[in-house]
C-alpha cells in the first residue's frame, strides 16, 4: 500500500504570489537538506591523502 | 630493385614542424597536458562532499543519455506498453530528476564558493550556459512525451513563447522540431558546453576555499 496516490493531482501550497506544489516543495527542501549536510559532514580519509 | 634503404623522410627542416597538425598539438599540450588532463591527485582542499555533486552530475548525465538512446531507438510504441520499455522510460525521467538535483547542488556549492575567481570566468559561465541548455533539453523533453500530458505542457507554453517573439523559430506545438531538438541538437550542444566546461575545470583546476581570516595578510 502506498502512502501517497500518485495517479492524482499534486497539492498545492499558496503562499500570496506563491503557488507551488508539495512534491516540488519536498524536492527543493530535499536539495537544501543535501547541500547542508555536504558542506557539515566530514569527508572520508582516502590512502594516501 | 633498387638499393634504397628506406624512405626519405617527409620534413627536411630540423625545426619544429610547420604544419597545422603540430601546430594544433603544440598547443593544446601547451594548454592541457597530459598530467593535469588527467591527475591522480588533487589539493587537500578537494575532500568535501560538496566538491562531488560535479561528478554526481556528470554520471547521472550518462544515464540520461544511455537511456535516452534506448528509447531513441525502440519508439513510443515500445516505451509507452511493454514493461521494459515503461522501465526504461522511468529510467530516463528519474535520471534526469536526479541529474537536475545533483546540479543544482553543485551550482549552490559553486555560488557560495566564488567558483569564477582566479580566472575561472570561463569555466563559469559554461556552466551557466550548460544549466540553460539542461533546462531547454528537459522541457522539449516534456514535450515529446506523446501523451495527453505532452499537448497539455504545448498548449501552455505555445502562448508564453509567443508573447517574447520566439515562437515561430521554437514552434512547441510542431512536434517533428521539439523531436530534434530533443534528441539532437539539445544533447549535443549539451555534451559539448559539459566538455568545455570539464576541460576548464582541469586548465585552471578546482577552485580553492575562501581563505580564512588568518591567512589574509593585514
Amino acid at each position: 500500500m502506498i502512502p501517497i496516490d500518485l495517479h492524482r493531482p499534486a497539492h498545492y501550497v499558496h503562499w500570496g504570489v506563491v503557488q507551488i506544489s508539495v512534491p516540488n516543495l519536498i524536492v527543493i527542501g530535499l536539495m537544501v537538506l543535501v547541500f547542508v549536510l555536504a558542506v557539515l559532514v566530514p569527508f572520508p580519509k582516502g590512502r594516501g591523502r | 630493385m633498387s638499393g634504397s634503404t628506406g624512405a626519405a623522410p617527409v620534413s627536411e627542416s630540423a625545426g619544429p614542424s610547420r604544419s597545422w597538425t603540430a601546430f594544433v598539438r603544440r598547443r593544446a599540450v601547451a594548454a592541457l597536458p597530459p598530467d593535469k588532463l588527467l591527475p591522480d591527485r588533487q589539493p587537500a582542499y578537494v575532500a568535501s562532499w560538496i566538491y562531488v555533486f560535479g561528478v554526481l552530475t556528470i554520471a547521472a548525465f550518462i544515464v540520461v543519455l544511455a537511456s535516452g538512446t534506448v528509447i531513441a531507438l525502440e519508439g513510443p510504441q515500445w516505451y509507452h506498453r511493454s514493461s521494459v520499455g515503461l522501465f526504461v522510460n522511468s529510467l530516463h525521467l528519474w535520471s534526469v530528476e536526479l541529474f537536475f538535483f545533483f546540479m543544482v547542488i553543485h551550482l549552490w556549492g559553486t555560488f557560495f564558493m566564488a567558483a569564477w575567481r582566479g580566472r575561472r570566468a570561463l569555466t563559469w559561465v559554461l556552466g551557466a550556459v550548460a544549466f540553460l541548455a539542461s533546462v531547454g533539453a528537459a522541457f522539449t523533453g516534456y514535450l515529446v512525451q506523446t501523451n495527453f500530458d505532452s499537448q497539455w505542457i504545448a498548449t501552455q507554453a505555445k502562448d508564453g513563447l509567443n508573447s517574447v517573439g520566439i515562437g515561430a523559430w521554437f514552434n512547441v506545438l510542431d512536434l517533428g522540431q521539439m523531436l530534434l531538438f530533443h534528441v539532437l541538437l539539445l544533447p549535443v550542444a549539451l555534451a559539448a558546453l559539459i566538455a568545455g566546461h570539464l576541460i576548464m575545470v582541469r586548465r585552471r583546476g578546482v577552485v580553492p576555499p575562501f581563505p580564512t581570516e588568518d591567512q589574509v595578510s593585514p
